[in-house]
């Protein structure tokens, strides 16, 4: 009977990625304890090498995909490719961290463990089997970024976004718990294909108390993707927080937050799709309105780029509202995208923001594309995909987000969402404007050269969104593979 | 018949409790409050013959955690913010929300819950505190194991946030 107290090989191989990260982030700690002040810091590079290293585990852990640890996690092909992208992701903020937190006297090895520790949160969500494995790698991506956003503590603006995220967070996780408390008291179970099998069973718990246990789980994770009407938070954070955290925070926690939506939603709530359809429906298309004209007016450049994640979010749950196979595709396909194209654009902003971040305005761009016209291109690169033209990832993205809606029967949706990614053009565009177009001011003085990390995050990033959106069968063939969730 | 009363005994002090922990005015009547619901939940734990999680329940949370809550409580200064306008201006609307609530649940209780049916009874031979490490050390080794990663970043996320600026 003492069998399963022992786990077996297989779950290590499975759960391998997220012990690595854990023992590095532990490690970093250790190491600066021992570190004299002058000495010099390596944790961007230990960070990095944990963050391959989780890539490079989370290989062997899909070609041995199943659940693991008596169905607490299940590895497989959906939960694989968010893994991956959490860790690029946190990859890419790393690289633009060192330089960021040396001019501004932060740097210090507790930030890149919270990072790694956000991650290995987020590996926990995407790869959950269980509400409760759910619950806590939610909470220990949510906690870390609460303080990452917070971590230059003698900056108000750092005060303020913390604040409010770890308020408004906290509230937001206590009305997914309270969810899950009443899922388990309507069926019985915690486990997300047992309670699919309760609610679709002859005799279902009473449909009213699900709903609400479902809506109250849906106000959680709404939360934590920005989707309308709990979007609020997200421009204030992402301005007042660090600009490399604002880039992790648009990228990988959200990514985990969509992955486990779809998951939650697609396997335990699949059998009473129909009624929360129209709910899908009206959140996909409050949250792209609200998130592209409350951009139109924006003058900060660390706010445009909330309200377009936003607006993002928006585009994301009307593949979402396809219930479809070619639906999740779409999401894990537009994920991928986005997330090179948000995290490049704050990597730029990182850099052009300059000590203390003063110059974060759209009007401190003027003249970018004379005095540094490799960053004013890379930067155009990532606005383009994010409005979404031709040759770049966005623009597959949206192709296909807006192909498994039409392939619903959601024409009024694709109609709308179409004519809102039109109206997104325009604020996108007149950042190009003044980046080429207008004569730099004397105010502003040039920006350093790029170097270092955030030109490789740069450059990177800039070089998978075209190859998205030249290539995109590199992605869309394991995402089209993937997009079955085995309940 | 002492069954049903124990109970609502119990429900109506947690249920008080809680009602009083969010409307009253001065933070350490709120945190005391919040004691009295904590202990009728953990009377409602001793009913259903979950002898551990009530001891849990009253030595963590009544004994640890709400005297820790106290003791916040009493170091920050708090009267100023007792003094300013609370955010009770939108309690029509927070009432409206309860009253739909109320009324869908009210409306659902009528048609019958239909719960799932009750799990086994546990083995008798086994005590309460055994069952609860099977099954923490069993099937739910990887949660038990994955919060202290939890417990991990809370604790340095609360250091790089109270350190002072001079030990940086």
């Amino acid at each position: 009977m003492y069998d399963k107290f022992i786990p077996t090989a297989a779950d290590y191989v499975r759960f391998a990625p997220e012990i690595l990260l854990t023992v590095f982030g532990t490690l970093i700690m250790l190491i600066e304890a021992g570190r004299k002040e002058d000495q010099r810091r390596p944790y961007g590079i230990l960070s990095l090498i944990a963050l391959a290293g989780a890539i490079y585990l989370a290989f062997p852990a899909y070609n041995n995909a199943g659940p693991a640890f008596q169905g607490m996690l299940i590895v497989d092909g959906f939960g694989t490719f968010f893994r991956v992208l959490c860790y690029v992701a946190a990859a890419l903020a790393v690289l633009c961290s060192g330089q960021y937190l040396s001019r501004e006297k932060a740097d210090s090895g507790e930030y890149y463990s919270l990072i790694l520790f956000s991650v290995v949160g987020q590996g926990v969500m995407v790869t959950a089997n269980e509400l409760l494995m759910v619950f806590i790698g939610l909470e220990i991506s949510s906690i870390a970024t609460y303080v990452l956003a917070g971590f230059l503590r003698d900056d108000q603006r750092n005060n303020e976004s913390a604040l409010k995220y770890f308020l408004l967070g906290s509230f937001a996780t206590a009305f997914l718990l309270y969810g899950i408390a009443w899922i388990y008291g309507l069926t019985g179970s915690t486990d997300l294909s047992l309670i699919r099998a309760a609610l679709g069973s002859a005799n279902p718990p009473n449909v009213i108390l699900t709903g609400t246990a479902a809506a109250l789980m849906f106000v959680g994770l709404a939360f934590k993707v920005s989707a309308f009407p709990f979007q609020i938070w997200t421009p204030d954070v992402y301005q007042g927080a660090p600009a490399p955290v604002s880039a992790f925070m648009s990228a990988g926690p959200k990514a985990a937050a969509f992955a486990i939506l779809v998951r939650i939603f697609m396997t335990a709530f699949e059998p009473i799709a129909a009624r929360w359809e129209p709910i899908l429906w009206v959140t996909a298309l409050a949250t792209m309105v609200v998130g592209n004209f409350a951009a139109l007016a924006q003058v900060n450049i660390k706010r445009l780029l909330a309200y377009s994640s936003i607006a993002h979010a928006g585009y994301i749950l009307v593949a979402i509202t396809a219930q479809s196979q070619i639906g999740i595709s779409a999401v894990m396909f537009y994920l991928a995208a986005y997330t090179f194209m948000n995290v490049g654009a704050f990597a730029a902003v990182t850099h052009l923001a300059g000590k203390d971040e003063k110059y974060v305005n759209i009007e401190d761009l003027a003249g970018l594309g004379q005095r540094q016209p490799v960053t004013a291109a890379l930067l155009s690169v990532f606005l383009l995909s994010l409005i979404g033209v031709p040759l770049t990832g966005g623009f597959f993205g949206k192709f296909y987000i807006f192909k498994a809606a039409l392939d619903s029967n959601l024409v009024w949706l694709t109609v709308l969402g179409l004519l809102n990614s039109a109206v997104a053009a325009y604020y996108y565009l007149r950042v190009l404007v003044v980046m080429y177009m207008q004569d730099a001011s004397a105010e502003v003085p040039a920006p350093k050269p790029v170097s270092g990390g955030i030109l490789v995050a740069l450059v990177g990033s800039a070089v998978a969104t075209v190859i998205l959106g030249v290539f995109p069968s590199v992605i869309l063939n394991f995402a089209g593979k993937s997009g079955t969730l085995n309940p | 018949m002492l069954d049903t009363f124990f109970f609502y005994a119990f429900a109506l002090l947690t249920v008080a409790g809680a009602a009083l922990a969010v409307t009253m005015r001065s933070a350490v009547h709120c945190a005391v409050w919040l004691i009295a619901s904590l202990l009728g939940t953990a009377g409602l734990f001793l009913m259903q013959q979950a002898e551990f999680l009530f001891a849990a329940q009253i030595v963590l949370y009544v004994g640890g955690i709400m005297v820790l809550f106290l003791f916040v409580i009493m170091l920050v200064n708090l009267e100023a913010a007792a003094r300013e306008r609370q955010m009770r201006k939108r309690w029509p609307i927070a009432l409206a929300g309860v009253l739909l609530l109320a009324a869908g649940l009210a409306r659902s209780l009528e048609e019958g819950i239909r719960l799932p049916a009750p799990r086994p009874a546990p083995e008798a031979a086994a005590g309460n505190v055994q069952q609860i490490a099977t099954v923490l050390f069993g099937e739910y080794l990887l949660p038990f194991e994955v919060a202290s990663v939890l417990l991990l970043v809370a604790i340095v996320g609360a250091i790089v946030m109270a350190q002072r600026e001079d030990a940086r």
